[in-house]
């Protein structure tokens, strides 16, 4: 996936003028935050199953080495292979020797967002193989030859009329003039081209939304049960995952799945959660013949024992961004890489350099609701201020922002200098203000005045009408 | 109204804001005649600018922990530190202390700071225990939670409490009282038009509401707002809180040309 992150500003500017984005996006508040805080309210023990959530996480990520040693093991145990993979690149070859050993033409995904971060489908196509995304939302935007603009919504960002004129468009064997208004329509229609695909795949692809390593155990959990296909019905299933999804224990990974559900769409539970582990034994009625784990690294080892650390607690619920008053204005293509809103803008930075993806840390008013509804605790603003300090100390900013902030520094730090200057400032403000009590333009702040009136000062400062009435007394 | 003849009273150093220095004096006086009313002797030290945040949130560290060791200096000889703002008290109380993690001197001198740092409608209700206020304000208002003062001072109820705890007051609340308005500090200036976005957002719930007055306890997010809902033409006036509790709200509402020609 190209890198989008540097243009940022012009993505938000495009995203703001979209009427189709804005209307799409429109309904984050009302679908994902309302039930959120309903299914969150209905249990009692949410908020404390939360710092569980992230304690076991800490303690998994402190020890990760020995859990993955332990996860392989028992992988292995049960007939399946581990690869792993250090880079993007050592990813995409080992998924594409393992397609090409089954002399595969089309493969299966369920969602993955590793896929994306490696650009398997890309790969796959340049290489001769169809790849097949089951998910609804994955299925969508690969007919638009678009990317996921959210992690478990990847539609998001596309109006229910678009979807009706893609399947038109893509679906030419169907008769033109059907009705497509109602979004059940929609869904039996990609239901029913998608299973043919599911037989005639060679390969499944799935994700992971924990790795067991009692157990062995990958657990991926949807709400359309197309992860369960795609993984049993080809000879060989391919698990995709990063490294910071390995958890300890089959109780752990219930304790998450009820944080998951409710953080990320307001359910109690997904309506499908598959464990698998190991290919078909004898006796299994199915499955597939061959399993095998990529874990990938990309980076993450890395933020072992950084300041960046606590964002390996991620679960990909997507709450952070349902939340986030930037995310839903300018929706998750913006952000410019696989990962957006307030999760993104602490990741992608770790794993594309901040040199690319510094306006991610810095666009966030700071206000928190990531933080508050982040099931497993990360400081998110806490960390994007990180990303602040080392864009400050490798100087990256703009040259204009540290000069001014420079200026106001030097200020700050000597109150009678301050003081004479803010008395002086405000009482020439306060003079050209008086008539109107507020401004339409004002020099030096026009991103303020761009959009809003900038209220005028009431003439004096609070410290020289103190000193006046301590002379007074 | 009234402390213990044996006790002495609170001695409160007022954190005024730069915001408030600069542009609303008015709000800093009536946190002043709100905590003289309670009985606290108030003083303002002089040696203060800000908090620090634009340099903070700018990543600009050693700038920052300057002016902290600067205002934690400042007020050492108080018994409480109040700020008429949920962000700059959050700076204060919880911010400052990651500053000195690597210095142990300056980290307890900041914790000891950071115990007695309170956002003034909190300071009110839950450390002075007030209850009620007295204030001649009639009208109906809505309240906005700013962030800070929201998820990181704990303030939520205090300011609605002693709101309809007043006679002439109704409140109104917006759908979403609890979503940000799009300031953000630098965000505002830094990235305009996602800032407008918001805080368009904000301002069409602000006017469902349909209350006269719309309050808040910081002035950052309350001059974001009223320059929108002025530039859309809306009449709605803004305040700060405290105004309204102290019955300060005599004078031109923010942003509002000053009528009687007299004024503050």
């Amino acid at each position: 996936m190209k890198i989008q992150s540097p243009t940022f500003k012009t993505n938000t500017s495009e995203a703001l003028e979209d009427v189709n984005l804005q209307k799409a996006m429109s309904v984050v508040e009302g679908n994902f935050v309302a039930k959120r805080a309903q299914a969150a309210s209905e249990l009692p023990e949410f908020e404390s199953l939360r710092d569980s959530a992230r304690d076991i996480k800490n303690h998994t990520l402190a020890h990760i080495d020995l859990y993955l040693e332990a996860f392989e093991k028992k992988v292995t145990e049960a007939g399946g292979h581990v690869h792993w993979a250090e880079t993007a690149e050592d990813a995409r070859r080992i998924a594409l020797e393992i397609c090409r050993k089954e002399n595969a033409r089309t493969v299966t995904k369920g969602k993955s967002m590793i896929s994306e971060e490696i650009g398997l489908n890309e790969f796959f196509e340049e290489n001769g193989i169809a790849p097949v995304e089951t998910d609804l939302g994955e299925y969508i935007i690969q007919l638009r030859k678009e990317h996921p603009s959210h992690i478990i919504a990847p539609a998001l960002h596309v109006t229910q009329d678009q979807v009706a004129d893609d399947f038109r468009e893509h679906h030419t064997h169907l008769d033109a003039e059907r009705n497509l208004e109602e979004a059940p329509t929609l869904l039996q229609e990609a239901r029913k081209i998608l299973r043919d695909k599911y037989f005639a795949a060679d390969v499944g692809i799935t994700g992971a939304n924990f790795l067991i390593a009692e157990t062995g155990t990958s657990v991926i959990v949807t709400n359309e049960g197309n992860g369960d296909l795609t993984q049993l019905l080809p000879r060989v299933h391919l698990v995709l995952a990063s490294i910071e999804k390995v958890i300890p224990t089959l109780d752990d990974a219930a304790q998450f799945l009820r944080v998951l559900g409710r953080s990320a769409t307001g359910q109690e539970m997904s309506v499908y959660t598959t464990l698998s582990t190991g290919p078909k034994r004898a006796d299994d009625p199915d499955g597939p013949e061959e399993y095998h784990v990529i874990l990938l690294d990309n980076g993450r080892s890395e933020m072992i024992g950084s300041e960046y650390q606590d964002m390996l607690r991620c679960i990909r619920c997507g709450a952070c961004m349902n939340h986030c008053p930037v995310y839903q204005a300018v929706g998750g293509h913006a952000y410019g890489w696989v990962y957006p809103g307030p999760m993104g803008s602490v990741l992608t930075p770790s794993l594309i350099g901040v040199d690319k993806a510094g306006h991610l840390p810095n666009a966030s008013t700071f206000c928190g609701r990531c933080e508050s509804v982040c099931p497993v605790r990360i400081p998110l603003p806490k960390m994007m201020r990180h990303w602040r300090e080392q864009e400050f100390e490798k100087k990256l900013n703009p040259a204009t922002q540290r000069s001014a902030l420079g200026l106001w520094a030097f200020a700050a730090k000597r109150p009678r200098l301050y003081q004479f200057g803010t008395r002086m400032a405000m009482a020439v403000m306060g003079r050209l203000g008086r008539r109107r009590g507020r401004f339409r333009q004002m020099p030096l702040a026009g991103g303020w005045t761009r959009h809003r009136d900038l209220p005028a000062p009431e003439g004096k400062t609070f410290q020289a009408l103190w000193a006046e009435r301590r002379k007074n007394r | 109204m009234t402390t213990s003849s044996e006790q002495a009273p609170p001695r409160v150093g007022l954190f005024v804001t730069c915001l408030v220095d600069m542009f609303r004096p008015t709000v800093g006086f009536a946190a002043v005649k709100l905590m003289e009313d309670a009985g606290c002797v108030v003083d303002v030290p002089a040696a203060q600018t800000c908090c620090g945040q634009p340099a903070y949130n700018s990543g600009d560290r050693k700038d920052t922990r300057a002016i902290a060791e600067q205002v934690i200096t400042a007020f050492e000889p108080f018994d409480y530190v109040v700020a008429p703002s949920g962000s700059c008290g959050a700076m204060l109380k919880h911010h400052y202390l990651e500053l000195f993690t690597d210095d142990p001197v300056w980290h307890e001198r900041a914790k000891a700071f950071s115990d007695k740092v309170h956002e003034l409608v909190s300071f009110l209700t839950d450390v002075l225990g007030i209850e009620q206020v007295e204030s001649g304000f009639e009208g109906s208002v809505t309240y906005h939670d700013s962030c800070s003062g929201l998820r990181e001072m704990g303030v939520k109820q205090q300011p609605r409490k002693l709101l309809r705890g007043l006679d002439g007051v109704t409140l109104k609340e917006m759908e979403t009282p609890d979503v940000c308005c799009g300031f953000g500090g630098t965000f505002c200036v830094k990235y305009p038009d996602i800032s407008n976005a918001i805080v368009e957002k904000k301002t069409s719930r602000i006017r469902e509401a349909k209350a006269g007055t719309l309050l808040a306890g910081d002035l950052g997010c309350l001059m974001n707002m009223a320059g929108k809902l002025q530039r859309e033409g809306s009449a709605i006036e803004v305040r700060h809180v405290a105004e309204v509790l102290a019955d300060m709200a005599d004078g031109p509402a923010i942003g509002q040309p000053k009528t009687s020609g007299t004024g503050q």
